[in-house]
């Protein structure tokens, strides 16, 4: 079983409270830094342990940090992206319900790191019970002293405050964030300038991941090079895995990354298997944006190598054969669903989510919806398909926000994968509308391939 | 995408609103006051049920920024309604994951159930309910919320949801 550096104390009564929490070690890493460590110093230790974004890209936090511009009399603002509206994600409204000092630590060491002298949590708006606990854990917290004026009695004061979003899955885009921070619609920004030029209020700003931000307790407390130590290769340390869809045991489970996915799907430690006996037909290993991958190929890579549940792993065989990390919204789909079906879900999702600033994204979803729904229920051609792969192609690459390209990847990895399945959905509509295609090969292991790249 | 409904109902904000109001703004660096718009319309619908036009122009008033400043926010984004709804929403998660899980059956039993279609509302004046996104609880789904808390129940059965409805009936009669 691996270490538990977030969740150790998940289970304790009591652990939301400031007292339990100091009790079992909490805010250790606020003293360390504030009284041991110059901001500098903590950033060195970020970067030491290799911590990557949690919230889906991946990018190095410890660098993030360093890039933030820091011009004399100009304020800098840390920014929690609390939106999380990934479908399939689940992990941090999990943390702040469970946990929320864990986040309160981890902001006030990275803002002392950072500079920042207000700070602010953006959390989702249909989370108003998360809201209410991480306001009430940071009243206890400045009543004990470890937020507002000289905290512990040194030079450095912090205010954090939480503020609600209006419910748009685009402001989780960092951009788009700090857009509706700032009290606007959630249209992502375009690109350069960075946050970390001019992102808050034309402020240099870090936006980071509730999981990245509760990170940096354990690695304050243990030095980065311990942290550097869990994990595999690049992929350092635990991360949070929220695991649904057809599973015995869904939730969410803190892992040592490169741990084996097969481990991680059927040991009772973790996911228990599919619910009801089934098997396994596909899995979108990182949330919804994430190309889907049959059972085979999710489990084993295509030098038939066991795949495991680190960031390199993971994206193995690029997006012909594999997937991505992501932020860790991992769902598993039983013999029974159907692929088309799924595909259709999701990019009715992206077309109602995209904030319609791009013509690409916002006529090319809509379009991708359409045809999605047309296979679904019985209307498909065959050339649907290779349109569907058309116009996702147009999109990716060419709008200002990511979303463009994750609403492309999950229909043209289905199709890449399941092409059969979205084939017989036109051939055999009357089939399609009653019932599903079922597991067909997608479970079969994979025939050896030699010297595949 | 809403149009903003026209309303001549008038409004007036009681002063612990307005204290609510103050307190949201002193977040914010001097000057930044529209960073406030989100929370205060969240404000306004906990205490009104809907932000009418003339809610959100008092809004804006109060905040010294344009009308329009404001109808572009609450259009924008899904949390906020622009006409009444019923007492209780109840807010389904349609996304995947949910899906899966049974996410149209409990939507189908609740249209049933209520007797309305999406968005509508129950001649009582009780119940809307309608489809939403992703509620970031996709194990324990299907999901339903209800504002202004946006209290969470989770594994919906039809026997849950009944149970649900019931509850709340008796609790608006009482
Ligand atoms: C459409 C879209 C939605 C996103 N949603 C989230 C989100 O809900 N939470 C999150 O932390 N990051 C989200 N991101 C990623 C953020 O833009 C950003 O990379 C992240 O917050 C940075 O934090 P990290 O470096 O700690 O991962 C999203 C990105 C896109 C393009
Ligand atoms: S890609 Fe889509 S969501 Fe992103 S800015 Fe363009 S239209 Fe908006
Ligand atoms: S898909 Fe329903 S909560 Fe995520």
């Amino acid at each position: 079983m691996g270490r538990k550096l977030l969740l150790e104390h998940i289970n304790v009564p009591g652990i939301n409270t400031f007292d339990v929490y100091r009790s079992k070690g909490g805010y250790a890493a606020v003293e360390k830094a504030l009284k041991t460590l110059t901001p500098d110093e903590v950033v060195e230790e970020v970067k030491k342990s290799g911590l990557r974004g949690r919230g889906g890209a991946g990018f190095p936090t410890g660098m993030k940090w360093s890039f933030l511009a820091k011009p004399e009399g100009v304020e800098r603002y840390l920014v929690c992206n609390a939106d999380e509206s990934e479908p399939g994600t689940f992990k941090d409204r999990y943390l702040m319900t469970h946990i929320p000092h864990l986040l309160i630590e981890g902001m006030i060491v990275a803002s002392f790191a950072l500079g920042a002298k207000t700070s602010y949590i953006y959390v989702r708006g249909e989370m108003m019970p998360q809201i209410r606990i991480l306001e009430r854990a940071i009243a206890e917290a400045k009543a004990k002293g470890f937020l507002g004026k000289n905290i512990l009695g040194t030079d450095y004061s912090l205010e954090l405050y939480v503020q609600p979003g209006g419910g748009a899955y685009i402001c989780g885009e960092e951009t788009a964030l700090l857009e509706s921070l700032e009290g606007k619609r959630g249209n992502p920004r375009i690109k350069p300038p960075f946050p970390a030029i001019a992102g808050l209020y034309g402020c240099p700003t870090v936006v980071n991941n509730v999981e990245s931000i509760a990170a940096v307790v354990p690695i304050i407390n243990d030095g980065g090079d311990e942290y550097a130590k869990l994990g595999i290769g690049r992929s350092t340390g635990t991360k949070l895995i929220s695991a649904g869809g057809n599973l015995k045991n869904p939730g969410v489970y803190e892992i040592d990354l490169g741990l084996p996915v097969e481990e991680f799907l059927y040991s009772d430690e973790y996911c228990g298997g599919i619910a009801n006996g089934k098997r396994l037909k596909a899995v979108v290993a990182g949330g919804s944006s994430v190309p889907i991958l049959p059972a085979n190929l999710f489990l084993k890579t295509i030098n038939g190598e066991g795949r495991l549940m680190s960031y390199e792993s993971l994206s193995d065989g690029g997006f012909v054969s594999g997937t991505m990390m992501g932020s860790g919204g991992f769902i598993a789909y039983d013999e029974d669903q159907c692929i088309v079906r799924n595909t259709w879900n999701f990019a009715r999702f992206y077309h109602h989510e995209s904030c319609g600033q791009c013509s690409p994204c916002r006529e090319g979803t809509g379009w991708m919806e359409k045809v999605l729904h047309r296979l679904e229920y019985g209307h498909g051609k065959m050339s649907d398909m290779d349109l569907l792969v058309d116009v996702s192609k147009k999109i990716e690459g060419n709008t200002i926000c990511p979303l463009g390209d994750a609403a492309a990847w999950p229909v043209a990895s289905a199709i890449r994968h399941f092409r059969d399945e979205f084939e017989w959905h036109v051939t055999d509509s009357a089939s399609a509308t009653t019932r599903n295609y079922g597991i067909a090969h997608y479970a079969d292991p994979l025939p050896k391939v030699e010297a595949a790249v | 995408m809403l149009s903003v409904q026209n309303t001549d109902m008038p409004v007036t904000f009681t002063p612990e609103l307005i204290s609510k109001f103050a307190d949201v703004v002193s977040r914010y660096p001097e000057g930044k006051q529209k960073s406030a718009l989100l929370p205060i319309l969240h404000l306004v619908q906990a205490e009104l049920g809907w932000v009418s036009a003339p809610a959100m122009d008092k809004v804006a008033e109060y905040l010294d920024i344009q009308p329009i400043e404001v109808y572009e926010v609450a259009s924008f984004y899904t949390m906020y309604f622009l006409k009444p709804q019923g007492k209780y929403m109840l807010e389904v998660c349609r996304t995947g994951p949910c899906e899966i899980v049974g996410a149209t059956p409990i939507m189908n039993h609740i249209e049933a159930k209520l007797g309305v279609k999406e968005g509508e509302v129950t001649t009582d004046g009780l119940f809307s309910w309608r489809g939403v996104e992703c509620l970031a609880a996709c194990g324990f789904g299907p999901v339903l919320q209800i504002g202004p808390e946006y209290t969470f129940y989770e594994k919906l059965t039809n026997e849950s949801v009944d149970a649900l409805i019931s509850d709340l009936t008796a609790k608006a009669n009482n």
